[in-house]
């Protein structure tokens, strides 16, 4: 135990260590068991002495059974004005207004939701559509993030300048406004998508692109300064007398050295992204029904803040837990992926 | 320091500029102005043309542009669409001051947003003054008693505060202090609006109406910040002058007062300089939920409306301040830490 703690001192972001001189360290201290211990093995290992991300990665997988396969169980029924006995998702947008605004009952343990909608189904297939957001938002910003983090700190010279410039226009601008002009501009725009049987509002892939759009800045930046520092090492300078394209230099040897910040700004990048889909959905900007988001159904719940409490409250706590859960995740990451940061927890 | 500014300030020019072209060109995909002004929109096609006209609409895109940023007194615009320009142009430009007028009441943007100003500021100041004073307190406790039960649980609490969604924050308050102890016969706090208009518009009022606006917009930052108080106040205490300063017998609170407590805030300035504009965005949201009226909730009515020239008044003074803020946030630093210089 204590050699792989030793090792994991010297596995430092600064320091390009790749698993094969990370292995050679391990064998210098001469156990054969240590060896064989890739950085990812090192990180798990860090990663489990953080008890709060354990309990939250256990608590993420919770959620994720229950959106799911949640649908399986809970998402059937018949619907009274088609009179037809459905399931899935047809269940959670089928409105029976006879029965609107019910109170948790065994029928509807949630309640119904103004148009007398059974709000656990929706929060099942709403659950997918917000988690389904953040992890797609999340790409979208480690992409662009990462591409002009990447490109400016190696090109350097005018190309750093412009691309930074426009980083920094860019947060000039308090992001949820940017959020809520471009979903105003783009809103409505796309249309219905059919995508394996469901079909879903345009409105997802739009909220998926403004949200990505709006939120790669500080990565950019994270990704930048660590090109900057590493592009002056000798390996690089070695790749660089080879012959070895800028391509490849890039993503071969410089990214897979700045992994940890991006996997880091990655996890907490899904919570940010569920959040601000909530906000602008919470005002009417985002997801559109019948589409159900935890976003949405929030949307006009202020009304029934006193007749009809269901409306927010499991929605809302369902937002709470998923976010609170992928933090501590991405806290605990970031403890495991660099052991210099002492961050007390 | 005068040339640091210059430099600054001239940075900042070209960015709000594409900023503002940007902005600007999203804000042509948002729907009709004339068609959301509801039972105003004309019937008839010919006097929407018309109207169209007034409001400098029927111009390409660039024109609008540069119209909003340089004006046009000085050319003549065409009025009754015959294709000749006669009448002269009265807009100054934003360059000038003049943000335009608004497309749905007419008003100057100006005087649209310095009307709802006060009432953001009321609550931003109010807001950042809590969470310094909150952040700072619970941050330095739990440094100093690291690892207590209290510690602790601000610790668990911090990460829940973190996460939790403005609105869900403020539904919550919301439904426990006014709705519940109404219910129970306790005193409740209104949830909605300024004032009571059967009392009037007293100090006493609006402090009460402010209580759970306040409370929703500081919970999240006050969550982090007493995070990064607590880890700064760490940092600082396991110094050696520190440890100097215990060894010379000086009382524990004047070692964490005047020696730790001063150090440790000095980051802090910066997050809290940076954060002052971002509040306005903050305020986007708590006040559309209570009703406050305050630029926030003007913009998200604007937004439902398509009246840009508000929306790009609102945008581009949040950015201005945002730049102004950063600067001095700066300067302040560069005060604060000898060991900083700006050249």
């Amino acid at each position: 135990m204590k050699i792989v703690k030793k090792s994991s001192i010297r596995l430092n972001i600064e320091h390009p260590v790749t698993t094969t001189t990370l292995s050679q360290l391990a064998s210098r201290e001469g156990d054969a068991e240590t060896v064989t211990l890739g950085p990812w093995k090192l990180t798990w290992r860090r990663f489990r002495k953080h008890k709060m991300a354990l309990v939250a990665l256990g608590g993420m997988i919770v959620i994720f059974v229950y959106i799911f396969l949640g649908g399986l169980v809970f998402a059937r029924g018949v619907c009274t004005p088609t009179g037809q006995y459905v399931t899935a998702e047809a269940y959670a947008n089928c409105n029976d207004t006879s029965i609107k605004l019910q109170p948790p009952s065994s029928e509807h343990p949630f309640g119904t939701d103004t148009i007398g909608r059974d709000i656990l189904a929706r929060t099942i297939y709403g659950g997918q559509i917000s988690l389904s957001i953040g992890v797609f938002a999340a790409i979208v910003e480690v992409v662009v993030g990462v591409l002009v983090g990447s490109i400016a700190g190696y090109f350097g010279r005018w190309l750093d300048d412009l691309l930074m410039r426009i980083t920094e226009a860019m947060l000039i601008i308090p992001s949820l406004f940017l959020l809520i002009v471009l979903a105003k501009a783009l809103g409505g725009k796309v249309p219905e998508i059919h995508l394996l049987g469901r079909s879903l509002s345009g409105s997802v892939v739009v909220i998926i692109l403004v949200i990505g759009f709006t939120s790669w800045m500080y990565l950019a930046r994270i990704v930048r300064a660590n090109v900057l520092s590493l592009k002056e090492l000798d390996f690089i300078s070695a790749s660089r007398a080879l012959g070895v394209s800028d391509t490849r230099i890039i993503f071969k040897h410089l990214l897979p050295n700045t992994i940890a910040p991006i996997i880091v700004s990655a996890t907490l990048g899904v919570s940010g992204s569920i959040l601000s889909e909530a906000y602008v959905s919470f005002l009417g900007l985002g997801v559109q029904t019948p589409t159900a988001s935890w976003g949405n159904m929030l949307d006009s719940s202020v009304k029934y803040i006193q007749s009809a409490p269901w409306l927010w409250f499991f929605p809302g706590l369902l937002i709470l837990l998923t976010v609170l859960c992928i933090n501590f995740i991405g806290d605990g990451l970031r403890d495991a992926l660099d052991p210099r940061s002492t961050r007390h927890i | 320091m005068v040339n640091y500014i210059i430099r600054r300030l001239a940075q900042a020019i070209p960015q709000l500029l594409l900023i503002s072209i940007i902005l600007f060109m999203l804000m042509q995909a948002f729907g009709d102005p004339i068609a959301s002004l509801g039972v105003r929109t004309p019937p008839r096609s010919a006097d929407r043309e018309r109207l169209r006209r007034q409001l400098g609409l029927d111009q390409p895109v660039y024109v609008q542009y540069f119209v909003w940023l340089v004006g046009n007194d000085w050319m003549k615009i065409d009025m009754d669409g015959d294709g000749v320009a006669e009448t002269p142009g009265k807009r100054l430009g934003v360059l000038r001051g003049d943000f335009g007028n608004s497309l749905i009441s007419k008003r100057p943007v100006l005087e649209l947003i310095t009307e709802r100003l006060p009432n953001t500021l009321l609550l931003m100041v109010t807001a950042e003054l809590v969470i310094i004073i909150f952040s700072l307190t619970i941050g330095v406790y739990s440094a100093v008693k690291q690892y207590s039960f209290f510690d602790n649980l601000v610790t668990g609490l911090s990460f829940v505060g973190y996460s939790m969604p403005i609105f869900l924050i403020a539904l919550l308050s919301m439904y426990l202090f006014s709705i519940n102890f109404k219910e129970w016969g306790l005193p409740y706090l209104p949830t909605v609006g300024m004032f009571d208009p059967e009392v009037g518009r007293t100090p006493g009022q609006i402090a009460l109406h402010m209580i759970l606006p306040v409370l929703s917009l500081s919970v999240i930052s006050v969550a982090g910040y007493s995070r990064y108080v607590r880890s700064s106040m760490l940092e600082i205490l396991g110094l050696d002058f520190i440890r100097t300063a215990r060894a010379k017998g000086l009382r524990e609170t004047l070692v964490v007062r005047r020696h730790a407590l001063r150090n440790a805030t000095l980051p802090f300035v910066t997050l809290i300089g940076l954060d002052i504009p971002f509040l306005l965005a903050g305020a986007v949201v708590t006040e559309s939920i209570f009703a406050w009226p305050g630029t926030g909730r003007l913009f998200i009515e604007r937004t439902a409306q398509s009246d840009f020239p508000v929306l790009m008044g609102i945008l581009m003074m949040t950015a201005i301040a945002v730049v102004i803020f950063q600067l001095l946030t700066d300067i302040a630093y560069s005060y604060l830490d000898p060991r900083i210089r700006i050249e």
